[in-house]
């Protein structure tokens, strides 16, 4: 591939990124204080932050197909999310919460697999 | 608030994402190299797409020989989740002069998770956003530095780190949670999310889930118009 396709190539993911990005704001600009604007500011974040935990979690399925059945990493990455959990629930540390989840899931990984 | 005390604020605020985004930074740095892509056009790339799941997909469909018309429907399907986030940071990017194009630029899932749930203190701090969403990138494009400077011989053992967004995630949920003190919005990314994992296939996952909650909400909001207009 020439230096000039690839650069074109790298152009057109780069504006349709950023145009999924602007549209809302370019096109409701006039609209934020109305109030169903107003209604999915407060609620759709806390919606989506729920909706990434279940999305990096998808690959725990114990049931896949009719029969237990995990990755190698179905339990630690269920077992390390307990204890982010637990540990933020008990001193809402968030980088302590953060290192011990990503330490403790690390180990369990590394030590499963060597 | 001094200058070097706003970035350490900011540096600490994004230290999480860091520790994944080193990582899956140089994760594509290296798989960009791998399909035969010069170093600079990987590092452009980070530079003015910056968008994770959307530089692996670019680099996936580079490989394949894909057209362009392909590229830009690939890439605004698997990005579209984010016009909702747009939706709901109208208001709060409101205000923010030179910084909000960058704002807007800037805005992947894991920006959009902490500027969403900053302190409440720092409400409307553009100065915040704007550093946290910086170094966020930042970061992402060390790590590509990392990749494709490093290859395949990066010796670190560092297996399972990604594991860092993912405990962002559930950290900023639990923040929420405790914010907002309300079940609807869980009990709704409860329900399409858990619907989305069944029935939707990995590509079309976050756009199903955060879609149909955003429809859900809609109706939710004109449910309590209703009650409000009847006497």
């Amino acid at each position: 591939m020439s230096q000039s396709s690839l650069l074109v190539f790298i152009a057109v993911c780069a504006v349709a990124t950023f145009a999924t990005r602007i549209i809302p704001f370019v096109a409701l600009a006039r609209h934020a204080d109305h109030p169903l604007i107003l209604h999915l500011g407060r609620y759709l974040p806390p919606t989506v932050m729920l909706i990434l935990v279940i999305y990096a979690l998808r690959d725990f399925r114990p049931l896949l197909d009719g029969q237990f059945n995990t990755g190698a990493t179905g339990w630690p990455m269920m077992a390390a999310s307990l204890i982010v959990a637990v540990l933020h629930l008990w001193r809402r540390n968030a980088l302590l919460s953060i290192i011990g989840g990503t330490g403790a899931y690390m180990a369990m990984v590394q030590s499963t697999i060597t | 608030m001094s200058l070097p005390r706003a970035w350490k604020e900011a540096g600490t605020l994004t230290l999480p994402v860091m520790f994944g985004y080193l990582p899956l930074g140089a994760a594509y740095g290296i798989l960009a190299v791998e399909v035969g892509m010069p170093w600079w056009a990987a590092l452009l790339m980070s530079l003015i797409i910056y968008a994770g799941a959307g530089q692996f997909l670019a680099v996936a469909l580079l490989a394949a020989g894909a057209g362009l018309m392909e590229l830009a429907v690939a890439t605004l399907m698997l990005n579209s989740r984010h016009l909702f986030y747009g939706l709901s940071l109208l208001k709060r990017f409101q205000g923010a002069g030179w910084r909000k194009p960058y704002l807007i630029f800037a805005l992947t899932d894991e920006t959009y998770s902490l500027i969403t749930t900053l302190p409440t203190e720092h409400g409307n701090d553009h100065g915040l956003a704007f550093r946290v969403s910086l170094l966020n990138q930042v970061w992402w494009v060390l790590g590509t530095i990392a990749g494709v400077l490093a290859g395949t011989t990066l010796a670190f053992n560092s297996q399972g780190i990604e594991f860092a967004l993912t405990a962002l995630f559930i950290v900023l949920t639990l923040e929420q949670a405790r914010r907002l003190r309300r079940w609807l919005p869980f009990a709704i990314a409860l329900g399409t999310g858990l619907g989305g994992v069944l029935l939707l296939p990995d590509r079309h996952l976050l756009l199903g889930a955060i879609g149909a909650a955003s429809l859900i909400l809609l109706f939710h909001y004109r449910l309590g118009r209703d009650r409000e207009a009847t006497p």
